[in-house]
């Protein structure tokens, strides 16, 4: 039976060159950056190249903007409370967000209101995109961060970020994003978009898990999270990941290096995806068609529940993922298919499929001989369906 | 995913035994709601006092395709007050256990049996609420 990997938006398969060039910091070169001996030093250069060649590839003006993290959720967590606690002291003690950000995001906002902080959760509209013109109304005087992710990572969809960073930089705001599920498939240049604070990690985008990184504009002061030893410019406490780095670097080296060819094969893939999946009566696409990333398929079969559809797929060989409740222990549907306004019975429905380069149409084809199968079987057995079919209950607002 | 599954929920998810409807079904039942992601409807056909068939349909995630397939096993061919004395802890142990979050999907089949069992019963021109209790509207 054909195998397909289809949640390299969860994570991704470590690249085997990624692999060869953090083997030699798991091995001989084990030594603590912070020595002053020969191993030790060299772990250090290690780093401190990574540190620069990243800097290179983000459009940093500086390498001593790049501080390493055990990954996205740290960066984002350490962005907000690390810069807003210290801007609240100044009276700043507004903060602009997304509905539908990550959890790292939305529970540390919800971290802060207890805090005294007061969030702005921006509507995303049904095409699962921020309007600027929302973040500029938005803005006040005791505002002290706008955060917007860059790319969703149920959706796909895309955010306006270089203008959002525009109107930021013209209000005085700091502009956060995190930029998670767009590194390697979009074109991030800090400088040139306006982006005060950016959030990457390492193992969605063919790099090692546990590492990450935070961006941070010089001259922004930012409280530590994690106090202890002086690494990272006494910033950020704790040896250093020196394979994590080193893959970290060598992973986004490659993403940008590969990224316009493989977009425009992912786009291809996707589709015709999306297109074949369509043709299932009752059937949408969540999130905008055009401002989405070239490997995210998100798709609503009404009358059926996610998990069991998930599971039919695995029986069939492809491991993809849903937003439903199920899956994450709640019982609650994606807070970011609600965001987009779907109602809770759509909303339990999804699921999401993302690819990477390995992925080929023959895996396409695949998937679109399989899933109508899978759908008409859920739907013979589901009492929903059966009065959706009767017409006792109607959002064709929602599916057609 | 599918290992928080046991085996016996893996098959009866994979292979729901009893699934769909009857016409004229001497009791009919239907328990949950849309909103929580999970739905049962259950039909009953009953003979004397012996349920001689059952059927289903389910909206929901493996759990509660695979709690009404068991819960339908564990009461055709009994009598109405067997099938009112099946509990949800019933149905698990059955099927070797679920996890956590997925129990309120057993609570759901035995109150869709209830539920069908009362509609029966109504049908007979009883009230049901003495023999089988109220069925609350179930909150997630």
């Amino acid at each position: 039976m054909r195998e397909i990997y289809a949640d390299n938006a969860a994570t991704t398969k470590l690249s085997p060159v990624v692999l060869e060039k953090m083997m030699p910091y798991l091995t001989e070169v084990y030594g603590n950056p912070s020595s002053l001996y020969g191993i030790g030093q060299t772990a250090k250069k290690a780093v401190e190249d990574a540190r620069a060649n990243i800097a290179k590839n983000i459009g940093a003006a500086n390498p001593s903007e790049i501080y390493f993290t055990s990954g996205g959720s740290e960066s984002d967590n350490w962005a907000l409370k690390g810069v807003c606690r210290r801007l609240k002291k100044r009276g700043k003690n507004h903060i602009i967000t997304s509905k539908f950000e990550h959890h790292a995001i939305l529970h540390t906002c919800k971290a802060l209101e207890k805090e005294g902080f007061e969030v702005t959760y921006l509507d995303v509209y049904e095409n699962g995109i921020v309007r600027p013109e929302d973040v500029e109304k938005a803005i006040r005087p005791e505002t002290a961060m706008v955060t917007i992710m860059y790319a969703n990572n149920e959706i796909g969809t895309i955010q306006p970020i270089e203008e959002i960073g525009k109107i930021c930089r013209e209000k005085k705001v700091l502009f956060h994003t995190d930029a998670v599920q767009a590194a390697g498939y979009c074109r991030i240049n800090v400088s040139e978009q306006n982006i005060d604070l950016l959030s990457m990690t390492a193992h969605k985008i063919h790099g090692p898990k546990g590492c990450g990184l935070l961006y941070v504009r010089k001259g922004i002061l930012i409280d530590n999270l994690i106090e202890g030893g002086a690494q990272e410019r006494n910033k950020r406490a704790g040896t250093e990941n020196i394979a994590g780095i080193v893959g970290l670097d060598a992973a986004l080296q490659i993403a940008v290096d590969t990224m316009d060819e493989r977009n425009k094969k992912l786009e291809k893939l996707r589709d015709k995806l999306i297109d074949g999946l369509l043709k299932i009566p009752r059937s949408r696409i969540n999130g905008d068609r055009k401002h989405r990333l070239p490997n995210n398929v998100n798709m609503c079969f009404e009358g059926i529940e996610g998990e069991s559809l998930l599971l039919r797929l695995e029986f069939k060989g492809i491991s993809a993922s849903s937003g439903s409740a199920c899956t994450s222990g709640s019982l609650d549907p994606s807070h970011v298919l609600l965001a987009i306004g779907l109602p809770h019975e759509i909303a339990h429905g999804s699921t999401r499929m993302t690819f990477d380069e390995t992925t080929t149409e023959e895996d396409i084809d695949y998937i679109l001989s399989v899933v109508p199968e899978i759908v008409k079987t859920l739907r013979d057995m589901s009492p929903l369906w059966e009065s959706i079919i009767k017409g006792e209950k109607n959002d064709a607002k929602f599916i057609k | 995913m599918a290992f928080t599954y046991s085996e016996k929920v893996m098959d009866h998810f994979a292979n729901p035994r009893n699934v769909g409807e009857i016409e004229n079904a001497d009791g009919v039942g239907e328990v949950g709601n849309s909103k929580c992601g999970d739905i049962m409807k259950m039909y009953l056909k009953v003979d004397g006092n012996t349920i001689t068939d059952v059927k289903f349909k389910t909206f929901g995630c493996g759990a509660a395709i695979a709690t009404s397939s068991m819960a339908t096993e564990l009461i055709k061919g009994k009598t109405i007050d067997e099938a009112l004395k099946l509990t949800n802890k019933a149905v698990m142990e059955a099927l070797d256990g679920l996890p956590p979050v997925k129990v309120h999907c057993s609570v759901l089949a035995e109150e869709a049996i209830k539920s069908a069992v009362s509609d029966y019963y109504r049908k007979q021109g009883v009230d049901p609420e003495p023999i089988v209790g109220k069925i609350e509207e179930h909150e997630h």
